[in-house]
C-alpha cells in the first residue's frame, strides 16, 4: 500500500432485495486529504459510507487500513475503534442528553462518568472550535446547526484518522459552512483523511482535493480536483452532457390565458403563532414567485401560515378575491392549495406505506376515507405519475422508505399534483437531492406555471430561485423586507436587500 | 419583557429530567401539607409517614426497576406477577421444606434473575415487543404461583417471623401516646432494602456510563447505536436489573405481609408504572429520575391514605382518585414541557 494511504476499499459489493446497490466499487483515501464522494441520489454514496461504518455488512470486497491491514467492520463501534468517525446528515445524537454527554458517551475507558472532567473537556473543545453551545446544556435546546457542530466536535475529539461528513452542510447557513470548512482544513493539516459527501458543487471546489464519482452503484472514476471542471463533473454524475441550466426560464413561454394577471391568492396582515411578523402576500395566476432570506428568516413559517399548518393568529385570506377561512391544512386543500413541506421525513412521507398509497394519500383525504379508490384506479394514478415524474422505484408497491431522497421527494410532489391544485407551495423541494433531479423539478415547476398553475417556490440556493421565480419576496428576521421582480432579480440585489436593513434600522 | 427573558433562561438551563423531578417533589409536599390540614393530627405523627414507607417498600423497589426500563424506552408489566410468584415460592420453601432464610433469599433473586434473563433476551436480542413479552410473563407468573400453592396461608417459620417483626427505630423521631408514653417511630427491614436500592440506582443512573447509556437508548435508539453504544446489551441489562429487583421486591413483600397467596401484589405493576410517571419518568423514554420515582410512590400512597382517611375506603374510590391524579400530573408535565419549548423559541 502507498505510504500515505490510510484507507483502501477494493471491489465492494452490496445487494439489497431487488437492487444491486454497489458493484465492485473501489475507493481510497490519503492522509491529509479532503476527498469528495459525488453521485446522484441512488448512486450508492450512502451505501458505501454505511458499509465503511459497519451499519451495513458488505457482500464482497475488502477494506484495508494503514495500521491494521485488512479489517472486518461489523458495527459502528468497530468503525470507531478503527478510527473511522462519521457525521451524518440527520443528527445522530441524543436530544435528551447534555451537549457534553453527547460528545463523550459510548467511548472511553472505565465504567464511571466523571461529570466535572467531561464538562471541562467539552467546554474547552467547544471553545477551541468556536461552537456557540454550553457543555451542560441539553442538546434539544440547541439549533440544528449547533447540534451538527457538536457531532463534528465529537468526531474531532475521537482522534479519528478517517472522518466521514455525510452532507453536513445541508442544514447550515453560509457563515456556519465557512466555519465548518475552517475546521475541515484544520483537521486536514493534522493529517486526518476526510470523506466529504455533498450536493453543493461550490463547496466541493472550495475545499476538496480529490473527487470520486459513483453512478448507479458503480465507480465512474477518481479525479484530481484541478483535472475535472464543474461541467465535466456534472456530466460524469449524470452520465450525459447537462442541459444549459441557466436558460430554462427563457424556454418556457409562461402563461398567456385571458385571466393571466388575476390574483389567485391574497393574504393581508397574516400572522401565525410561529413568531413571524404580519405580512401581506399575493400571487397571480400562472406566476412563480418565491420567499427568500437566510436560514431562519421565516420563509417556511410564512408559507405554513398560508397553508394553515401553524395556528393563524390574525389576517385575512382571499381566493380569487373572495374571502376564505384557512384554519387548518384541510381547509387550504379544499381551496385548491397544496403544500410540499420542507422536512419530508417528518411532515411528508409515511415510510411504511407503498409508493402508490403515498401518492393517493392527499386525494383520498379530500374525497373522504369512506369512499376508497378502487385498486385499479389507484394503480392508474400511481403509474401515471411514476412515469410522468420519472420516479425510480421497483414497483408501485415498494415501501417509500426504501427509495432514495430525490425519488421520495418526487413521490410527494406527485401526491400534490394529483389533486390538480390551483396554487402549489414548494418548500425546499430540491434540498439534499442531486443535480439531475433538481433540474427536473425546476423544469416541472415552470411547465406547471405555463399551464396556469400558481407556484410559490422556496429554496436556500439563490441561483435556483433566480432561474425559476419571476418575483421574490425577501425576508429578514421573520419580517418581509422587500419585493423584487423584473430587472431587480439579480444575485447582488437580493443580497443587498437581505443585508440592507442595517442602515434603515 | 425582562421577567420573561429570565423565566426563559431558567427553563432552558434545567434539563427535562430535573424539571419534572422538581415538579414531583413540590407536588408531594403540597399534598402532604393538604393531608395535615384536612385530616389533622394523624399525618403529623412521624409514624404515619414511616408507615407509608413500610407499606410500600416492595412497590418502591418494583417502581425503581420499572423506571429503569421506561427510561430505556421499554416497559415490563410482569413485575406484579413476579412478586406474587416469588412470595409464594419463598413461603412454601420456608414452611413446607423448612428452608433457611439464606435459601429463600436465593430463590427470590434466582426467580427474578431468570425472569430478567428470559424477558431481556426476548425483548433486546429477538426484538419482540416488550409489552407482549411481559404480558405473557405476567400470566405465566400468576399461573405458576397458583400451581406452587393455591391456598392462602401465613408463614410459620420463627426465624422468618423474627425478621418480619424487626423494627428499626428512627433516631429522634417518635410521638407520645394518650397515656403519655413515648413511642419511637420505626421502619421495617424492607424499607432499608428499598432505600439502599434507590441510592444504588440513583448512582447507577447518574454516575456510571451504563446509566447514561440507558438515557441515550431511550432518547433515540438509532442515534445511540451511531454513538457507539451497544443498544441491545443496554436494553437487555435494563430488563435484567428490573427482573432481579422484582425478585427482591417479592421477598420484601413477603417480609411485610407474612403470608402466601396467588393473589399477592395484584395490580402492583400498574401502581409501579403510575408511580414512575408521577415521578417524572416519561413513557416515551429518555427522561426520568429514581428520586422522582420514590416521591411518585409516596405521592400515590399519600393520596390513597387521604381517600381512605376520608371514609371512602372502597377500592373504586382509590382507583378514581389515582386516575384523577395521573391526569393532573400528565397535564402539568405536558404544560410545563410546552412552556419550556416555547421559552426556547
Amino acid at each position: 500500500m502507498n505510504e500515505n494511504r490510510i484507507l483502501e476499499m477494493r471491489g465492494i459489493d452490496k445487494t439489497f432485495p431487488g437492487v444491486r446497490a454497489l458493484q465492485g466499487v473501489d475507493f481510497s483515501l490519503n492522509a491529509g486529504e479532503i476527498h469528495a464522494l459525488m453521485g446522484e441520489n441512488g448512486a450508492g454514496k450512502s451505501t458505501l459510507i454505511k458499509v465503511l461504518t459497519g451499519v451495513y455488512t458488505k457482500d464482497g470486497g475488502t477494506i484495508s487500513l494503514k495500521d491494521t491491514g485488512e479489517v472486518q467492520i461489523h458495527s459502528p463501534q468497530d468503525a470507531q475503534k478503527f478510527g473511522i468517525s462519521t457525521v451524518y446528515q440527520e443528527i445522530t445524537l441524543c436530544p435528551n442528553l447534555t451537549v457534553a454527554e453527547n460528545m463523550y458517551i459510548g467511548r472511553g475507558e472505565g465504567s464511571l462518568t466523571n461529570w466535572k472532567k467531561m464538562n471541562a473537556d467539552a467546554a474547552k473543545l467547544l471553545a477551541s472550535l468556536d461552537i456557540p453551545a454550553k457543555a451542560t446544556q441539553q442538546l434539544a435546546s440547541c439549533s440544528i446547526a449547533v447540534q451538527q457542530m457538536v457531532a463534528i466536535a465529537r468526531a474531532v475529539d475521537m482522534e479519528c484518522k478517517v472522518l466521514i461528513l455525510d452532507e453536513p452542510t445541508s442544514s447550515l447557513d453560509e457563515q456556519e459552512v465557512e466555519k465548518l470548512f475552517g475546521l475541515m482544513r484544520d483537521l486536514k493539516a493534522r493529517g486526518v483523511g476526510i470523506i466529504f459527501v455533498t450536493h453543493f458543487l461550490d463547496q466541493v471546489y472550495e475545499v476538496c482535493d480529490k473527487i470520486t464519482v459513483l453512478r448507479d452503484g458503480q465507480l465512474v472514476g477518481e479525479y484530481e480536483i484541478k483535472d475535472l471542471p464543474r461541467v465535466q463533473l456534472v456530466a460524469k454524475m449524470l452520465g450525459k452532457e447537462m442541459d444549459d441550466l441557466s436558460d430554462i426560464k427563457g424556454e418556457q413561454g409562461g402563461y398567456h390565458g385571458d385571466d393571466a394577471g388575476e390574483d389567485v391568492f391574497e393574504a393581508t396582515g397574516l400572522q401565525s403563532d410561529a413568531g413571524i411578523k404580519p405580512f401581506d402576500f399575493h400571487i397571480r395566476k400562472g406566476e412563480v414567485n418565491g420567499f427568500t432570506g437566510l436560514l431562519g428568516s421565516g420563509r417556511s413559517e410564512c408559507v405554513r401560515a398560508i397553508f394553515g399548518a401553524d395556528r393563524v393568529l390574525q389576517g385575512t385570506t382571499k381566493m380569487h378575491g373572495k374571502p376564505v377561512k384557512i384554519a387548518k391544512p384541510v381547509d387550504a386543500m379544499k381551496n385548491g392549495i397544496a403544500y410540499l413541506p420542507e422536512d419530508r421525513k417528518v411532515d411528508g412521507i409515511v415510510g411504511d406505506l407503498s409508493v402508490r398509497d403515498n401518492i393517493i394519500l392527499a386525494l383520498q383525504v379530500l374525497t373522504g376515507f369512506f369512499k376508497p379508490f378502487s385498486k385499479a384506479q389507484a394503480n392508474a394514478f400511481a403509474d401515471e405519475y411514476i412515469k410522468k415524474l420519472n420516479i425510480k422505484t421497483a414497483s408501485a408497491d415498494t415501501p417509500i422508505k426504501s427509495l432514495s431522497g430525490g425519488n421520495q421527494q418526487k413521490v410527494i410532489l406527485a401526491r400534490w399534483l394529483l389533486m390538480h391544485p390551483e396554487y402549489l407551495i414548494l418548500d425546499e423541494p430540491t434540498r439534499g437531492i442531486d443535480v439531475g433531479t433538481k433540474v427536473d423539478i425546476q423544469k416541472l415547476v415552470l411547465e406547471l406555471a405555463s399551464e396556469g398553475m400558481s407556484v410559490t417556490f422556496i429554496s436556500s440556493e439563490t441561483d435556483e430561485m433566480l432561474r425559476t421565480c419571476s418575483r421574490l419576496v425577501v425576508m429578514r428576521d421573520r419580517k418581509v423586507v422587500g419585493e423584487l421582480s423584473g430587472e431587480d432579480l439579480t444575485q447582488n440585489k437580493i443580497m443587498s436587500t437581505i443585508a440592507g436593513g442595517e442602515s434603515k434600522a | 419583557m425582562k421577567a420573561e427573558n429570565k423565566k426563559g433562561s431558567i427553563f432552558t438551563r434545567v434539563s427535562d429530567t430535573n424539571l419534572l423531578l422538581a415538579i414531583t417533589i413540590v407536588i408531594f409536599f403540597l399534598m402532604y401539607l393538604g393531608a395535615i390540614i384536612f385530616q389533622g393530627e394523624g399525618f403529623l405523627k412521624p409514624q404515619k409517614f414511616f408507615d407509608i414507607l413500610n407499606n410500600n417498600s416492595a412497590l418502591i423497589i418494583t417502581a425503581c426497576g420499572m423506571s429503569l426500563v421506561m427510561i430505556t424506552g421499554s416497559i415490563d408489566i410482569s413485575v406484579g406477577g413476579v412478586v406474587a410468584l416469588v412470595s409464594t415460592c419463598c413461603a412454601v420453601y420456608l414452611d413446607f421444606h423448612e428452608g433457611s432464610i439464606f435459601g429463600s433469599i436465593l430463590i427470590a433473586i434466582g426467580v427474578g434473575l431468570a425472569y430478567g434473563l428470559v424477558q431481556g433476551f426476548l425483548i433486546a436480542y429477538l426484538d419482540i415487543q416488550p409489552f407482549i413479552v411481559s404480558l405473557a410473563g405476567m400470566f405465566f407468573a400468576r399461573g405458576m404461583s397458583t400451581i406452587v400453592h393455591t391456598a392462602h396461608f401465613n408463614v410459620a417459620s420463627t426465624v422468618f417471623n423474627g425478621l418480619k417483626n424487626t423494627r428499626i427505630n428512627v433516631p429522634g423521631m417518635g410521638s407520645v401516646n394518650r397515656k403519655g408514653i413515648y413511642i419511637p417511630a420505626y421502619v421495617e427491614i424492607g424499607v432499608i432494602v428499598a432505600l439502599v436500592i434507590v441510592v444504588l440506582l440513583f448512582i447507577l443512573l447518574r454516575w456510571t456510563k451504563l446509566g447514561r447509556n440507558f438515557y441515550a437508548v431511550g432518547g433515540n435508539k438509532q442515534s445511540a447505536l451511531m454513538l457507539g453504544i451497544n443498544v441491545k446489551k443496554t436494553k437487555f441489562l435494563a430488563h435484567l436489573i428490573c427482573g432481579v429487583l422484582a425478585g427482591i421486591a417479592g421477598y420484601v413483600y413477603l417480609l411485610h405481609v407474612g403470608s402466601s397467596s396467588a393473589d399477592n401484589a395484584m395490580g402492583m405493576e400498574m401502581n409501579a408504572i403510575a408511580s414512575s410517571i408521577i415521578g417524572g419518568t416519561m413513557l416515551t423514554g429518555g427522561v426520568g429520575n429514581i428520586v422522582g420515582t420514590l416521591f411518585g410512590v409516596l405521592s400515590l400512597s399519600t393520596i390513597q391514605n387521604i381517600v381512605s382517611g376520608a371514609g371512602l375506603g372502597d377500592a373504586w374510590w382509590t382507583g378514581i382518585t389515582i386516575a384523577g391524579m395521573l391526569c393532573i400530573f400528565l397535564v402539568i408535565q405536558s404544560v410545563v414541557m410546552a412552556q419550556k419549548k416555547s421559552a426556547l423559541k
